[in-house]
């Protein structure tokens, strides 16, 4: 919220960001810490795709749509606005893009991403991918070390809105619901 | 099953002490060392052994060692790189994460305690302060014949007069919550945390994932230890009373601050959530009522608990919340320290306040969350502000309380909590501690 208030969601903004990802080392828990830029924080991870697992990681995509429609809140801890999942081989072979944009740094909500990614099922779609570790289940630093190897830090980021939270968006819109309704309710 | 005969008491059971001293030692040669831990060794309460002991017993000795120590004891560097990173760096390195900056940076705590030569706490428990006074003198006396161990500092902690519950120096209630481990026998009071698995605070049992995570090597060294984050907190006194004193006219307004700042009303504990507007005493005693309560249904938006208040922060009571609370559970052992400062008495500048260590079986993921996400992040809930009691505040303090129409914001001149101390020790088993005596 500070930063909505310091910089102002009206005026849209855009950042260049240096080559390894952040302004001014700043350590997390895990490493540095990616700062927020005007599209909040995010990630990029980017890593290869073993070989013939293409359909096993496209019918996945089936199994996360149904875990979110059982349990629609089940990633909230995460504070996210969006996430999108890409397949892509420019003449290397096969790989997977998946990227987040949320409203706080990765290295904070870590545990819980990675709990949740289990619980859910997004985990499994990375058993398909290289060099991710076999001992995911027990060794949670060699799942963190894996996630901050393959990021992939944005050298540009731009924010129609800028910094401002899914949260805030959410309560925006419910007063807006409650304003037409109370207009509603003055006829 | 928890193997109560090898797992020191200190995180499973509180002992019949009224005192406590804290002794962070140094060991001036590697020999000495041994020696020492092979001498407390066989006056190190288990955990089974103090879940028997009657009133009558009278004293109660845990071991803990930074990473430097069991350096110094001879743990070889293969070993010592499979401890985790948060423990190899010690506290005062992750200041800046952890949100220990300002006022409350480690280059102003006391005690020697960000010492490189700090190896070692000894923790002693004893039934009154006779008691102490001769465990000490013991200690001090095997120690002149053994010139390769020496004490960094001490700190005596003493439950403070005057009131008749356990407080700290701001006169709030103490002691109302702790995790549940199951398999104990222990059934969680009614609207408590279910049991969490025996591997959220002791190493080679499975924790919440349903797995047992990957340990620290040899197993013999890690198998039924824990990790401790110490943490001393002074607490100005004076400070939180003039607090009280600027945001509330009267004495049952300022009564309602303190009580908005913790979420429990301050001389009984009973929570806000089931009394909003005034204390009520025999709710606060009554154990099977006072934690049976939830925000997501009894008060979402905080018109009772603020969100920013410290039991909300640190504690999410709901099922259906944005936090996930199962694995950020810690167990708090610990007490005040200094003299009680009367009331009506201006501050007299001496030192109190609390010295707590938290337990649990992952420094990062339990304690250096806790601290650095809900209580120090800014961001949290977008309130902006830090965990009255647990924040690092370095300057003017504030609150958001909701309120209708419109919030309140309660504001004071100064932090009233400042860190004055910190490291991170691993609490070994019994069968490690001798693994560590006998080390070449």
């Amino acid at each position: 919220m500070s930063n909505t208030l310091t910089n102002g969601w009206t005026k849209p903004a855009a950042v260049a960001i240096p080559k390894e990802g952040y302004f001014k080392k700043e350590e997390g828990r895990y490493g540095p810490i990616f700062p927020q830029t005007p599209a909040n924080y995010g990630f990029t991870i980017i890593a290869k795709v073993k070989p013939g697992r293409e359909d096993a990681i496209r019918e996945y995509g089936k199994t996360i749509e149904e875990a979110v429609k059982g349990s629609p809140n089940v990633l909230a801890p995460l504070k996210l606005h969006y996430l999108r999942w890409v397949l892509f081989d420019v003449g290397s072979g096969l790989h997977f893009m998946y990227q987040g944009i949320f409203d706080t740094d990765f290295d904070k909500y870590l545990e819980d991403a990675i709990a949740l990614f289990n619980s859910t099922g997004v985990t499994t779609v990375f058993t398909n991918l290289e060099g991710w570790p076999d001992d995911w289940k027990t060794n949670i630093g060699a799942v963190t070390k894996y996630f901050r190897e393959h990021q992939r830090p944005s050298f540009l980021e731009y924010g129609e809105y800028p910094y401002v939270s899914s949260e805030e968006i959410k309560k925006a819109l419910t007063l807006k619901t409650a304003f037409s309704e109370m207009l509603d309710q003055m006829q | 099953m928890l193997e109560l005969e090898d797992v020191q008491h200190y995180l499973l059971t509180r002992p019949h002490a009224t005192i406590a001293q804290y002794n962070f030692i140094t060991f001036h040669t590697a020999e000495g060392g041994r020696q020492w831990v092979n001498a407390l060794a066989d006056i190190v309460g288990t955990a089974k052994t103090v879940m028997a002991a009657s009133e009558s017993d009278m004293r109660w000795v845990s071991l803990a060692f930074t990473f430097n120590g069991l350096r110094k004891l001879g743990v070889d560097e293969i070993s010592l790189a499979t401890f985790p990173e948060p423990f190899r760096q010690g506290m005062a390195a992750r200041a800046q994460m952890l949100g220990d900056t300002g006022i409350n940076n480690p280059d102003n705590w006391e005690d020697k305690i960000t010492s490189e030569e700090l190896h070692a706490v000894v923790i002693l428990f004893a039934r009154d302060g006779e008691e102490r006074e001769r465990c000490i003198k013991r200690h001090d006396e095997y120690l002149k014949d053994n010139p390769g161990v020496g004490v960094l500092s001490s700190l005596v902690l003493e439950a403070v007069p005057p009131l008749d519950y356990v407080h700290e120096h701001f006169g709030y209630r103490d002691r109302l919550t702790t995790p549940v481990i199951e398999g104990m026998g222990i059934e969680p009071t009614p609207g408590s945390h279910p049991p969490s698995k025996a591997g959220e605070f002791f190493l080679g049992y499975p924790d919440e994932t349903g797995f047992i995570p990957d340990q620290p090597k040899p197993g013999i060294l890690s198998k039924n230890g824990s990790f401790l984050a110490y943490r001393k907190m002074r607490e100005h006194v004076g400070a939180f009373r003039e607090f009280l004193k600027a945001n509330g006219k009267t004495i049952e307004e300022q009564e309602l601050v303190a009580a908005k700042l913790m979420g429990r009303w301050r001389k009984t504990g009973a929570p806000l959530v089931l009394c909003s507007d005034k204390d009520d005493r025999e709710l606060g005693f009554d154990d099977k009522r006072n934690n049976n309560f939830d925000y997501e249904k009894m008060d979402p938006h905080g018109y009772a608990c603020p969100v920013g208040s410290h039991i909300r922060r640190m504690n999410v009571r709901d099922k259906q919340v944005s936090r996930i609370m199962n694995r950020r559970l810690i167990i708090r052992r610990g007490g005040t320290y200094g003299p009680y400062l009367p009331e009506d008495v201006p501050d007299d500048g001496a030192n109190r306040g609390i010295a707590v260590f938290a337990g649990c079986a992952d420094l990062a993921r339990q304690f250096e969350f806790l601290i650095s996400v809900w209580a120090n992040d800014p961001g949290f809930e977008e309130l902006n502000e830090k965990d009255p009691f647990a924040g690092s505040i370095d300057g003017a303090f504030e609150l958001t309380i909701p309120k209708r129409p419109i919030k309140r914001k309660v504001k004071g001149l100064n932090a009233f909590t400042t860190v004055t101390g910190g490291a991170y020790f691993f609490l070994p088993g019994i069968k490690a501690l001798r693994y560590l005596a006998s080390l070449k």
